[in-house]
């Protein structure tokens, strides 16, 4: 049981022996604690054996195919840091548990994380509403819980001292420095198209308000309800004077709705700007996607090697996650990576190392400890560590700050148009995390 | 800046209400061709044999999901690809749910509590069958042929349009059949009574299998003719079963007639209230109406008697 | 006759002896495992009462839930208010909505009334997505943990947390036990039995059935409320569908029509998903497998055919 449940990238054995000691371990535990305070049961004892980490995945439900990319992008980062001798020369360890994309089951894993497989940290989740759903429960059981989601809610002050996002950038940063270049290049009079989720409300808000910083305005707003299949019906809302249309769709309507959109408009269109979350994993030799070429895409990390010598880490990084110069697996051509969100986990993996070493992280008892020193950091240089870019981190919000890549389509591949400094990025802090208590 | 102006000339000018009129329309259309025929599948299930079928949403992706992998096998034209798309992913389908039914749902002598249970089990092992054979990736199936229709303010999918008329063809395929063969007739006799079916030499457990298999194909069938448009995903099932229950039991009971009307009503208002309100509101508001018209009419438009 | 009940009676105080026992002897996990299948427990209970008992399938209940949880979480974050009002308010909010969902609903019978319940908890869903400035949509909030207080205790604690899940599902327990023994549980299940009957024996099948929607939805309310206040989330997840096929899930496992079932049922799918998971990551196909099989070998739900076999006293 533990065997399969835990992807063990270290080279030692995992043996039937260990399993059966833990089983041991927990039965005599059981069979002691009632002689023991309650709060006992919830101490745990240091350990030094491996460093675990758990990795809260999305296996199944709508984040599937990003929860599969995160996955092989962990895997890939923790084989390098223990090839090269692991965390305070110990090795670690990834144990994973699906949350099936859902906030209940994600507190549950959390517990689980905490409780059952003591793993040192809990690290890895994408969707927003897993990470609110899981960050109260990582705060009473005082675990650090380093996400890679891209939510303002990290940073927005919503959550706890023990949650961190030093991987990814968060989606009001942005939004908001890709603003200037939209405005100045493609147009001022914009039309949204979004998910009427928070997600969708964010890159509304904040896109608004950063346009009409550059003297542009967004003219109409259109949240798609969750679940619709077809999204042909609302292109009619798109006024006439649109000059830039801003789209950002996530889920498994994402392929219907650019196919859709250039069935719409044909070759008459204004310009098009959207977030790369409306077409990750999927393929843009797909049949209907012909009509995005010339369009322009937000990427986190650009999808397709650039050779352009701004990335001097990427084909290594490309190399060891199994990625081919298109973004898609070594083994399927046809398997698209979610590229420009998933360098996220291999970044937080180092940080996560770089904390711990700070730190000089022993086991559970140093968890405070980690999470100051993660909160000391203020820059990550770029290198193979950080292969996406130097990194700003705030330690106050718990957020890092990093460069943006815009792209075009052209001849069916993404191409770099424009990359922005991290300052464009930059925005006031809205909590200080570390006057909070543990 | 100069590109878009000259763009913005064209012949893409405002939406006035009559084309948005006729675009809603024509997307409620679809919608309600595509609904018609896997709704109708569900009616025959719940109708003949009094079973909730939870994974009938299931057997709607799975027809999707087989479409991608029959079209991608076959290399040339996707007209071929789509073709044999067509005919074998209803028939490996229509399979499964035959052999469901022979091991589980007969084995529970159809009963209807019990059945909800198993067919959630059901939706569970086919929707994880999907995700570790297929993956968790939205795919698309290339349409047989693709034209785009100008109308003088937007542009159409010609192969939507087709789709419409391809629905319409079987609904009237399902419905001669239904009314004018000795199938038809036996489906009835076992609908309206099963003990005096039985005591009169029909088959029934047969009739049974036949009618769960059959019902499922026809949700396959809608899923392939929609996919082109669409992508195949293994989470794709939920809404297709939870409109068919709908559209059933507006439709009323066992009525052909009533459930093709009410997709009409239901795909044709979807599509029509968008014009007027926010997306998410005019979503809340189809669906009260809707529910209100249960609820003043609680047998359906057409049906006679729930039980 | 008083015998059995006693005995059922018994039987009921004995188990909430043991949930009391294993507060003190649960490993940890368990601990807090069994916290949270107690709190989702009342809301299976509580749609117990109206679907074993009353005839009732309702495919909404995840509304009532809904009603529960975010009347506590959004009183709570606008009013500052601490989880004592917050609950009160989150049950009271979950009382008005199934009142008026259920003058509407009870208007249908069968089928109908399950499509007509489940399409108002659609509207809810979607409401609490329209109404993202005050709920934040689909991403929810956190309700803030210096607010998840009674007095002097601190629900975010783990073993005050079991201590009052057990003290809401031992409540949820007696009230169930001591309506389904009471002459109006007996009403409820002769309509189930047979609607038409009981309206000529002199009852207003409408009004039973009502009180039996109110009821059923405060259990609902008060199951989201607490798991708001105890868990610390609030989210729109909740008041969809798949919540409100859960509770069916757990009573067609556990039982239908016997008190205790929704318990066991809500034990066994989280131990099943929980074990399943542990095993394989195609754990969804076990779960699948494990839910045929279970209702084939027990058709009546595990509860439900011990008592057809072993025990027919049990309530």
């Amino acid at each position: 049981m533990t065997e399969q449940k835990t992807n063990s990238t270290k080279t030692k054995h995992f043996t039937r022996r260990d399993t059966l000691k833990t089983l041991g371990a927990a039965a005599g535990l059981a069979a002691g604690s009632h002689l023991m305070p309650l709060s006992g049961r919830y101490a745990q004892a240091q350990s030094s054996e491996p460093i675990r980490i758990g990795f809260q995945a999305h296996r199944t439900g709508i984040g599937a195919s990003y929860g599969r990319w995160y996955e092989r992008t962990t895997m890939a980062a923790a084989q390098l840091i223990n090839d090269a001798g692991g965390i305070n020369g110990r090795p670690i360890e990834i144990v994973t548990e699906d949350d099936g994309t859902d906030p209940k089951r994600g507190a549950e894993v959390v517990e689980k994380f905490a409780i059952q497989h003591k793993t040192d940290i809990v690290f890895g989740t994408l969707f927003s509403h897993v990470v609110i759903g899981s960050a109260p429960r990582a705060g009473e059981l005082k675990i650090p819980y380093f996400v890679v989601s891209e939510g303002h809610h990290v940073a927005s002050g919503k959550l706890n001292r023990y949650v961190l996002q030093p991987g990814i950038t968060d989606v009001k940063s942005q939004v908001q420095s890709m603003a200037p270049w939209v405005g100045s290049n493609l147009g001022k009079k914009v039309t949204m198209i979004y998910p009427d989720f928070a997600f969708g409300h964010d890159h509304r808000d904040y896109f608004s308000a950063a346009i009409a910083a550059q003297g542009g305005e967004v003219i109409e707003k259109i949240a798609i309800p969750p679940t619709e299949q077809s999204f042909f019906k609302y292109f009619p809302r798109i006024p006439k004077e649109t000059e830039v249309l801003y789209h950002v769709m996530v889920g498994p309507g994402v392929l219907t709705f650019v196919k859709e959109l250039g069935e719409f408009f044909g070759s008459d269109r204004p310009q098009i700007f959207g977030f790369i979350d409306s077409l990750e994993a999927v393929d843009l030799a797909n049949p209907g996607l012909e009509a995005l070429e010339g369009t322009y895409f937000w990427e986190g990390f650009p999808r397709y090697a650039q050779n352009d010598g701004a990335n001097p880490h990427d084909a290594f990084y490309r190399e060891k996650v199994g990625v081919d110069a298109n973004g898609a697996s070594l083994s399927d051509p046809k398997d698209i990576s979610t590229y420009a969100h998933m360098f996220g986990c291999w970044e937080t993996l180092y940080i996560i190392k770089q904390g711990m070493e700070a730190a000089d992280y022993k086991g559970p008892a140093d968890r405070a400890k980690l999470i100051e020193a993660v909160e000391s950091f203020t820059d990550f240089p770029e290198g193979p560590e950080h292969p996406q870019g130097a990194k700003i981190f705030n330690g106050q919000t718990h957020q890092v700050f990093g460069i943006q890549n815009i792209s075009q389509v052209t001849d069916g591949k993404l191409k770099v148009v424009h990359r922005t400094s991290i300052e464009d990025s930059l925005y006031e802090p809205e909590v200080d995390y570390t006057k909070m208590a543990f | 800046m100069k590109l878009r102006n000259s763009i913005r000339q064209g012949h893409f000018d405002s939406m006035d209400f009559g084309p948005y009129l006729l675009l809603a329309t024509l997307e409620g259309a679809v919608q309600a061709a595509v609904l018609a025929l896997t709704a109708l599948g569900l009616s025959l299930v719940f109708g003949v044999m009094r079973v909730v079928n939870v994974a009938h949403g299931e057997f709607f992706m799975l027809g999707a999901v087989l479409a991608w992998w029959i079209s991608s096998l076959l290399t040339g034209t996707p007209l071929f690809g789509f073709l044999a798309a067509l005919i074998f992913a209803p028939l490996i389908v229509g399979g499964l749910a035959a052999v469901a039914d022979r091991l589980i749902l007969k084995r529970l002598k159809y009963d209807p509590e019990a059945t909800i249970v198993a067919t959630i089990g059901l939706l569970y092992i086919i929707q994880q069958g999907a995700l570790t054979l297929y993956g968790p990736d939205a795919r698309p199936v290339a349409a047989p042929f693709d034209f785009r229709v100008s109308f003088p303010w937007f542009g159409y999918s010609g192969y939507k349009i087709s789709v419409i008329l391809t629905c319409m063809v079987m609904l009237l395929g399902v419905w001669a059949l239904l009314t004018r063969t000795r199938i038809g007739l036996i489906m009835r006799a076992t609908q309206y009574d099963r003990e005096t079916a039985q005591a009169f030499g029909i088959p029934v457990a047969r009739v049974y299998t036949g009618v769960f298999a059959f019902g499922a194909m026809l949700a396959a069938v809608a899923a392939v003719l929609i996919v082109p448009t669409q992508q195949a995903y293994y989470l794709m099932g939920l809404d297709p079963l939870l409109l068919s229950f709908i559209v059933v039991i507006i439709g009323g009971l066992g009525s052909l007639k009533g459930t093709v009307l009410a997709a009409v009503v239901i795909g044709l208002s979807d599509g029509i209230i968008t014009i007027f309100f926010d997306p998410t509101l005019a979503k809340i508001l189809s669906t009260i109406l809707v529910a209100m018209i249960l609820v003043f009419r609680p047998t359906g438009l057409f049906g006679t008697a729930t039980r | 006759m008083s015998g059995i009940f006693n005995k059922a009676l018994m039987v009921h105080l004995g188990l909430i002896v043991v949930l009391l026992a294993l507060h003190f002897i649960l490993p940890a996990y368990h601990h807090v495992s069994l916290a949270r299948i107690m709190v989702l427990a009342v809301y299976a209970l509580g749609f117990n009462l109206l679907f074993g008992y009353t005839g009732l399938l309702s495919l909404g209940h995840a509304l009532f839930f809904a009603a529960g949880l975010y009347g506590a979480g959004l009183s709570m974050q606008f009013f500052q208010w601490t989880a004592g009002p917050g609950f009160v308010f989150g049950l009271f909010c979950a009382i008005a909505v199934a009142t008026l969902i259920g003058m509407l609903a009870l208007r249908t019978v069968g089928v109908s009334f399950m499509i007509v319940t489940m399409m108002f908890a659609q509207v809810g869903y979607l409401l609490i997505l329209y109404y993202n400035e005050y709920t934040r949509g689909d991403e929810g909030f956190v309700i803030l943990r210096e607010l998840r207080v009674l007095g002097p205790l601190d629900l975010s604690a783990e073993d005050i947390r079991y201590l009052v899940a057990l003290a809401l599902l031992a409540a949820a327990i007696l009230i169930k036990l001591a309506l389904v023994r009471s002459p109006t549980g007996r009403i409820l299940i002769a309509i189930r039995e047979n609607e038409e009957r009981t309206r000529m024996l002199g009852y207003d099948p409408f009004r039973y059935k009502l009180m039996a929607m109110v009821i059923s939805g405060a259990f609902a309310g008060a199951a989201g409320a607490a798991y708001g206040i105890l868990f610390g989330y609030v989210g729109a997840s909740f008041a969809s569908i798949q919540y409100s096929i859960l509770p069916l899930l757990y009573v067609l496992m556990g039982g239908a029509g016997v008190v205790l079932g929704p318990l066991l049922g809500t034990i066994a799918m989280f131990y099943l998903i929980d074990i399943a998971s542990g095993m394989t990551s195609a754990y969804l196909f076990f779960v699948g497998l494990a839910l045929v099989f279970l209702i084939l070998v027990a058709p009546k739900g595990l509860l439900g055919t011990v008592r057809e076999r072993w025990a027919p006293w049990l309530p």
